[in-house]
């Protein structure tokens, strides 16, 4: 099996497809990530804060209906397994696009996937915050937009950043995924060499090239969150 | 003046509901240090969220220089938060923000220009003696230093009162002395009215001229500091004054009567005043407890003596101690 996998032919073969297509997919695979999750986030954060001071004893309490649509719609997309969202999304991305195939259709279900997670993750990152500092902020008359834009989200940028980066990380995962449903980058080059045409070695390299990626977001990401946190500075 | 008339605070928890507070009324004058005294859970944190209306009284009023804080719309609150200002024992400074930026905050939301707000930072970080702390954050600074800046931030808006909720509670007792004395000259220098809620004895004595003990959301006991602390009436007033229980001492010797001497601001302090009796009246009085506390130059508090032969002693005693001004005896009969 070994020596099947790294024959001369095979190397050879490996190495001319690498030359020829991995600089445009990890390019393709690089830029739909990093627009998608910034889209996701743009939707998904200011979502997130409304999950928390919308409730009943938050910042700016909102009507129940509404916080109970929010929940229910977010939860319900959440639900979908990616894979099958992007299918169900097909008409959705014709739609907005012109087309459902290509690297730019793929940003639109990675989209609609990550700006319930963005949202849910925002959330959590706001919850951390001590009530206390919210009480201060009232105390010296605060309006609720105040709160929101001067204490709670500037107060909890490393956990924020924290989050982003999961949220980047796990939407470059499904950007790999959107190969089989025609989008572009180092997931469509793994499954049409990898899956359709056995030819395993390509497949190999373009994981090792998505691993190196993800470390990449994770070690800036990791690194952006300690560096933005005032509370570690000694 | 701040004026709390018949302030009831009901919590509903499920089916039950909490009364914290219960039919409070209590008047704070200007320029005072205001002690709020109590066991933990005597409601006297919701109290003092009572008078800048962070929690919402479920009766009565609050009325600060003749503003019903009650009646005020959200945004006349907010207006009228900048002139009630309060630390907290947390500290609670935003931690993302230095030291400046943080005393900024409050005039931030005031919407004060910025060069005009920094140069305010910087004067108050001079008031509270952290000159040197400008850029540092929060998480650089000890407790003590922490709660310095928490000052300077909300004395930011120049505000009337400053609402202190057990603000010396986490530091330790030398710390607790030099934010007091802060509390203090701010108030000296200011005329801020200080409301400091405690449930420490030692803060009420240190800083306060008047002091209402609360207890399960009643006020049992109100007035000057040094009147409450010679002569506690009520129980609760009594376990806060004495601790460790002046009334379960040893029983009582054969023909031994006992007597409460109250020092309510006598100027007993070079007196070694048992001495002096047991020379001149030829009285060795047993001193069963005592808890005396100089408070300026006077004397507060209250002593429990043991007289031998009391039948014949007694009056002597009571009459030697009586005689110096300020000094109250009075008999403790058992089972007192």
């Amino acid at each position: 099996m070994l020596d099947k996998l790294f024959s001369s032919q095979a190397v050879a073969e490996a190495l001319r497809i690498i030359q020829n297509e991995f600089p445009l997919a990890v390019w393709e695979t690089f830029y739909v990530t990093v627009i998608s999750t910034a889209i996701a986030i743009v939707i998904g954060l200011p979502l997130g804060v409304m999950l928390v001071v919308g409730e009943k004893n938050g910042v700016l309490p909102l009507p129940k209906w509404l916080m109970h649509v929010l929940n229910v719609v977010i939860n319900l997309l959440r639900s979908v397994p990616f894979l099958i969202l992007m299918i169900m999304l097909i008409p959705f991305t014709r739609l907005i696009v012109g087309t459902s195939v290509g690297t730019v259709a793929s940003i639109v279900p990675l989209v609609i996937a990550a700006f319930p997670f963005v949202a849910r993750l925002a959330e959590s990152s706001l919850r951390e915050l001590n009530p206390n500092i919210i009480e201060t902020a009232q105390s010296m008359g605060a309006s609720p937009m105040q709160i929101i834009v001067r204490v709670m989200i500037p107060e909890s940028i490393p956990s924020l950043l924290s989050n982003a980066t999961i949220s980047i990380t796990t939407i470059l995962g499904y950007s790999a995924m959107s190969g089989i449903c025609g989008g572009g980058g180092l997931g469509k080059i793994a499954i049409n060499y990898g899956y359709y045409r056995y030819k395993y070695l390509v497949m190999l390299l373009a994981v090792i090239l998505l691993i190196i990626l993800v470390q990449i977001f994770q070690s800036v990401g990791t690194r952006l969150a300690t560096k933005a946190d005032k509370r570690l500075k000694n | 003046m701040i004026e709390i008339r018949n302030l009831t605070k009901s919590f509903q928890s499920g089916n039950d509901t909490v009364e914290a507070l219960k039919n409070v009324s209590l008047t704070i004058p200007d320029g005072d240090i205001y002690g709020i005294i109590g066991m933990s859970g005597a409601g006297k944190s919701t109290l003092v969220r009572c008078i800048n209306m962070l929690e919402r009284p479920t009766s009565g009023t609050v009325i600060i220089d003749g503003q019903d804080m009650g009646s005020l719309s959200t945004a006349e609150l907010r207006a009228a938060r900048r002139n009630i200002t309060m630390i907290f024992q947390g500290f609670n400074l935003l931690m993302q923000r230095d030291c400046l930026s943080n005393i900024c905050f409050p005039l931030e939301l005031a919407g004060v220009k910025k060069a005009a707000a920094k140069k305010r930072a910087l004067e108050l970080l001079e008031v509270v003696g952290l000159p040197d702390k400008a850029k540092a954050y929060p998480a650089q600074l000890s407790g003590g230093q922490q709660q310095r800046i928490a000052i300077a931030r909300a004395l930011a808006t120049n505000p009337k009162v400053l609402l202190c909720d057990e603000a010396t509670s986490a530091l330790d007792p030398k710390t607790t002395h030099s934010i007091l004395n802060l509390i203090r000259d701010i108030n000296r220098e200011l005329g801020i009215t200080a409301i400091v809620i405690t449930h420490q004895m030692s803060v009420v004595e240190e800083i306060c001229q008047h002091v209402a003990i609360l207890d399960n959301g009643v006020v049992v006991e109100e007035g000057e500091v040094g009147t409450i602390f010679a002569n506690p009436q009520s129980p609760e007033a009594k376990r806060l004054v004495f601790p460790d229980g002046s009334n379960e001492i040893l029983p009582a010797e054969p023909g031994e009567k006992r007597i409460r001497v109250v020092f309510n601001g006598a100027l007993a302090t070079g007196t070694p005043l048992i001495a002096t009796m047991a020379m001149e009246e030829n009285i060795a009085a047993n001193i069963l407890f005592a808890s005396t506390r100089s408070i300026g130059d006077k004397v507060y508090g209250n002593m429990l003596l043991g007289i031998p032969d009391g039948e014949k002693n007694l009056p002597k005693a009571a009459a030697y101690l009586q005689s110096i001004a300020d000094v109250v005896v009075e008999e403790v009969l058992p089972n007192a």
